[in-house]
């Protein structure tokens, strides 16, 4: 370390208060701040899940009216995706890749800050929305024009929100990335990385790669809306069909965006607790990099509908398919590490169980979603809404609270109540299935997904989803209690926390020392 | 958890095998994909049927496996945990063993894409564009043309009434088909996407504005075949089904002698003179059906989003004023103009019943005559 | 931290930051990008609106296509619009003429782009104007009502299984597009 920068955080260390959050260039500060803003969105984004599951619980209109019920599921989206999960990967990444890779901090501490804090702006700029006249943005997540320029004076707030999440999300790749090259310890060798460190790669490659897509399309309705452009305007020669296509361009790699982190949080999670290293570690590198690298040419299978040519449906049919194959090397190879371990069942080896199972679930209706021919049927119901929770409720939430457990006792120095632990385990587990398994039901019985009156038919199992939402939605209050009182205090942990762990975060202190690693440690 | 899980897997494919043929889209719990009453729907649900198998094999398998690790190799048995982490060979054959089912599968999917979108020689074309938030539907050959709204009334949609059977699913004038004839639907939208699906003919579609968009089918049992919009397409959206009759031959001829008359009686009845309450009364029904969405049924609107009518400028103001706006919409909002989705008749009442509803006791009238001249 | 450390680090950053700024060039290539990809594949059904030379023009009358004809209004704009004949039978490689009538029902003058669309979309490639009222804006004056031509021709290489080709031609207020 130079001089330099070892003075820089040394006044960091004696602020105090709010000033300290503001002005920190810490990545354990960071990654707090990213984490609790994820914890806080993924509040808000559960009370609008709330609402729209209250709306839906009997047929009939009771609560809201369908403008707003339209805001809500939309709203709810964006919330969730750009900050309830992203957040919380970001939040991860800071947090653990230091400790991981055997460095002192992320490679670029100022560039962190501004990553976090131009965030807290973009959701109240979001939020504000709501109360703007013409409401908040109801168009949907994907703003497809030309509806999405029906949205009232929300619009430009809209455009200029998902805008900044973008340069967040952008800046915060391109610090994981230059981490990850430059920072590595001697002889911590890129096979060598644990899988969380590897995922996080491939995933900032997919991010400074896919989020200037995003904001140049939503340029795009922008201008569109105010410039007289005729981007998606059919009128001028252009085509909203385009939009599709671009959005998707973006859309597809974000989904794995979500997951890959997930994938990696797992493979962290399941060996520990297996007492067995990962089965296949080469494999699951190659793996992860396949489905970045099939994420870029499978979008359209998100418009069969839109009436390509036959040709264009086969190959991104084919595609999309294909990526089952890497898919299943990954879950083979987490049933693999556990076959023959010596296992015991933590909470985090609970929430890793569930993701594998409930993933896996997720995974088998993305197959058959997969299939043109069938998707005209499954497209736009509730099959496809219970298929996307399932991968990213019981997929990448479930991962995040699997490593929020497996982690805390090591950034507290504190244990949970393994006991609470299990308990939201299993509550979350139960109830996210009564939740969101009716809804393939639902969807097959020929429900479209983004209504907020059903007919008749549909009613058992919508009450039935809602009951299990309001009882997701009350255990998640299970989980912030657990946090909080973990932060507050409890049992001392030790520096290795878990029986089998392994790998250089295990080697610090718990809580860690403020700078991971000034020295560098030696990695055979 | 697994073995929770593991059951709750098996018994929904147990259900949904049982189910195989069998389903009832009027069942209160439907599980399964409708096999529908077209080739293609029939096409669709062997392949669902077929990659549902596929994924609960894999399911049981993995699954299984990881249930015997679980239960065999815990700490609490007191096994030593062994130390393998790689065998190319097993790797080798997971990826290639996946790939070929998939392969298996893909053959199947590629033929059914194939002849579902084979359009040609069609008996029947139907021009279907959607509307925020209604369906019109134009008949290539006969002629025949006319708007299909929701018919469900306001009163059970806010749980002031009891609801219907066909809550949401009930349309003022359902498409009419015959039944083994291949009809061919083209596609296209007025203002937004939207998407016609009706899940038992099996295949849906996007509406897009400016373009056109085709898909068939080929109806094989007569009878009435509910289904929805499919694509978020605003307010509305959860209030456009889409209603198809399908009737043997004769009675479609029949159908299309009416509707060819109703067209021609509706001519008449747009040169006579109306009285005031005939234009109320039919006013009435108009405005349920393509007003009352924004402007609510009392005439109120949503305040900051859709102005009131009751005691407005427009409806108690100059007639032909407010006739124009009927008629021709007001730009950039989200007032539409009604002029090609309306007949003479029909605007006539509307606005007569605008003008004289809710207490906007204005008095005055506006015959069919008066419309076709500011046509 | 070594100087190496610094200059290894500011050259991982120019690569990152290459890829943002390609990538952000590239969304907006895309837009040329599509419109050239769907000239070559038809991926969207949109014929070419603009005169198209027809080279070859003997009728290849082996064979008989279907065209079908449509016209829509967009957001119920005010005006009639309708084909002349709703289909006719061609030949592929023979030169056709047909029409639209439009009238203006409005009490002003209108101004309307008409954007044609064509179904199955493969057959947008093969599908051939050399004189169309879409290719630009049409004004009319209130109450104004005037038939016009649509001079095409389906080409030869038009794929074997397709039988009936639709135009569908939807007309779009241009001043509402400019407000």
């Amino acid at each position: 370390m130079t001089t330099a920068t070892t003075h820089d955080t040394h006044h960091e260390e004696h602020r105090r208060g709010l000033m300290r959050w503001i002005t920190t260039t810490n990545h354990k500060d960071i990654g707090t701040l990213y984490l609790l803003l994820s914890l806080l969105m993924f509040m808000v984004g559960g009370a609008m899940a709330m609402v729209i599951r209250a709306e839906l619980f009997e047929p009939g209109l009771q609560f809201v009216e369908p403008q707003f019920f339209n805001s809500m599921t939309t709203m709810h989206a964006l919330i969730m995706i750009f900050g309830a999960v992203m957040p919380a990967f970001v939040g991860l990444a800071n947090w653990l890749i230091p400790m991981m890779i055997g460095a002192p901090d992320m490679a670029l501490p100022r560039l962190n800050n501004w990553s976090f804090w131009i965030l807290p702006f973009a959701f109240t700029i979001l939020l504000s929305t709501l109360f703007m006249d013409g409401g908040a943005p109801a168009g949907g997540w994907t703003m497809y024009p030309p509806l999405v320029m029906q949205t009232g004076n929300a619009f430009p707030f809209l455009i200029f929100a998902v805008h900044l999440m973008g340069i967040s999300s952008i800046m915060g790749a391109i610090n994981v990335i230059v981490t990850i090259v430059n920072m590595r310890a001697p002889g911590m060798t890129m096979m060598k990385m644990p899988l969380f460190v590897w995922t996080w790669l491939i995933t900032a490659y997919l991010l400074i790669a896919t989020m200037p897509v995003l904001a140049g399309a939503v340029t795009m309705l922008l201008t569109d809306r105010f410039f007289d452009t005729s981007f998606f305007n059919a009128a001028g020669g252009g085509d909203p069909v385009m939009y599709q296509h671009i959005f998707w361009f973006f859309g597809h790699p974000e989904v794995y965006i979500l997951i890959l982190p997930a994938f990696g949080i797992v493979s962290q999670i399941i060996p520990t607790f297996s007492r067995k290293p990962l089965f296949g570690y080469s494999s699951m590198v190659y793996a992860t990099a396949s489905i970045a690298f099939l994420s870029f040419i499978v979008w359209a299978h998100h418009m069969f509908t839109v009436g390509m040519p036959l040709t264009g449906e086969l190959f991104f049919m084919y595609a999309t398919m294909l990526i089952a194959v890497p898919t299943g090397v990954k879950v083979f190879n987490w049933v693999s590490t556990m076959w023959r371990g010596a296992m015991t069942f933590e909470t985090p080896m609970l929430f890793a169980l569930g993701f594998v199972v409930m993933f896996t679930i997720g995974g088998f209706s993305g197959l058959m979603l997969a299939m043109a021919p069938v998707d005209f049927q499954y497209h736009d119901t509730y099959f496809v809404v219970a298929h996307f929770h399932y991968v990213l409720v019981t997929g990448a939430v479930f991962a995040i609270m699997g490593a929020t457990y497996f982690w805390l006792p090591k950034w507290t120095g504190h244990m949970y109540n393994e006991k609470l632990g299990k308990l939201h385990f299993w509550l979350s587990t139960i109830s996210v299935n009564v939740l969101f398994f009716p809804q393939h039901f639902l969807g097959l019985a020929g429900m479209p997904r983004r209504i907020p009156d059903y007919s008749v038919q549909f009613a058992g199992f919508n009450e039935i989803s809602s009951i299990g939402g309001f009882a997701f939605g009350l255990t998640q209050l299970l989980f912030v209690y657990i946090v909080f009182k973990t932060i507050a205090g409890g049992e001392k942990a030790t520096d290795q926390v878990w029986e089998g762990a392994y790998g250089l975060e295990w080697t610090l202190s718990s809580p860690p020392p403020y700078h991971s690693f000034s020295i560098a440690p030696d990695v055979k | 958890m697994l073995v929770n899980k593991i059951k709750r897997t098996l018994t929904a494919a147990a259900a949904m095998t049982a189910l195989l043929g069998a389903t009832n889209a009027a069942a209160d719990y439907a599980l399964n994909l409708t096999t529908g009453v077209t080739p293609i729907s029939r096409e669709a649900h062997t392949l669902h049927m077929l990659i549902l198998e596929v994924c609960i094999g894999i399911g049981v398998v993995v699954f299984g496996a990881m249930f015997i690790s679980i239960v065999r190799h815990r700490k609490s048995r007191g096994v030593q945990p062994a130390q393998f982490h790689e065998s190319t060979a097993v790797e080798i054959l997971w990826t290639v063993v996946p790939f070929l089912i998939l392969v298996g599968m893909a053959i199947p999917a590629t033929k059914a894409l194939v002849a579902m979108e084979d359009t040609s020689d069609a008996d029947i074309s139907i021009k279907v564009t959607g509307y925020q938030w209604r369906w019109g539907y134009d008949y290539v050959d006969s002629g025949i043309s006319f708007i299909s709204s929701l018919a469900t009334p306001k009163d059970q949609i806010y749980n002031k009434a009891e609801k219907g059977e066909h809550y949401l699913l009930e349309v003022d004038k359902p498409v009419v088909v015959p039944v083994n004839k291949k009809v061919r639907l083209l596609i296209t939208a007025n203002d937004v996407i939207h998407a016609w699906w009706v899940p038992q003919l099996g295949m849906k579609k996007d509406a897009i504005p400016g373009y056109i968009n085709e898909m068939w089918f080929k109806i094989d049992k007569e009878g009435t075949y509910r289904g929805q919009c499919a694509e978020l397409c605003g307010k509305d959206h959860g209030f456009m089904p889409i209603v198809v009759v399908a009737k043997n031959e004769a009675d479609y001829a029949q159908w299309v002698a009416e509707q060819k008359g109703t067209a021609s009686a509706e001519k008449q009845a747009a040169q006579r003179t109306w009285s005031k309450d005939e234009l109320v009364a039919r006013g009435e029904t108009v405005y349920n059906t393509s007003c009352a969405a924004c402007h609510q049924a009392n005439g109120e609107g949503v305040s900051g989003a859709f102005p009131a009518l009751k005691g407005s400028a427009i409806a108690t103001g100059p007639v032909a004023d407010h006739l124009a706006l009927v008629m021709h919409g007001k730009p950039g909002t989200a007032m539409a103009a009604f002029a090609n989705q309306l007949s003479d008749v029909e605007l006539a009442a509307v606005v007569t019943f605008e003008r004289n509803a809710w207490g906007n006791n204005v008095g005055d009238l506006v015959q069919p005559s008066d419309v076709k001249a500011a046509r | 931290m070594s100087r190496n450390l610094q200059e290894a680090k500011r050259r991982t950053l120019r690569h990152t930051l290459l890829i943002v700024g390609l990538m952000s060039l590239f969304v907006f290539a895309l837009v040329p990008l599509y419109g050239v990809l769907c000239d070559v594949t038809g991926l969207n059904g949109k014929p070419r609106n603009a005169p198209q030379r027809t080279v070859d023009i003997s009728p290849d009358t082996s064979r008989t296509v279907t065209v079908e004809f449509l016209a829509s209004v967009n957001e119920s704009m005010p005006w009639d619009f309708r084909p002349s004949v709703a289909r006719m039978t061609v030949h592929p490689g023979q030169v056709r003429q047909t029409s639209f009538v439009a009238r203006n029902r409005s009490a002003h003058a209108m101004v309307g782009q008409a954007i044609p669309s064509v179904s199955p979309g493969l057959a947008a490639l093969h599908f051939k104007k050399t004189e169309c009222f879409c290719f630009t804006e049409q004004k009319f004056i209130s109450g104004e009502e005037r038939e016009m031509p649509l001079v095409f021709m389906v080409d030869k290489d038009l794929p074997e299984h397709i039988s009936t080709v639709t135009l569908a031609y939807t007309f779009f207020d241009k001043q509402k597009v400019v407000d």
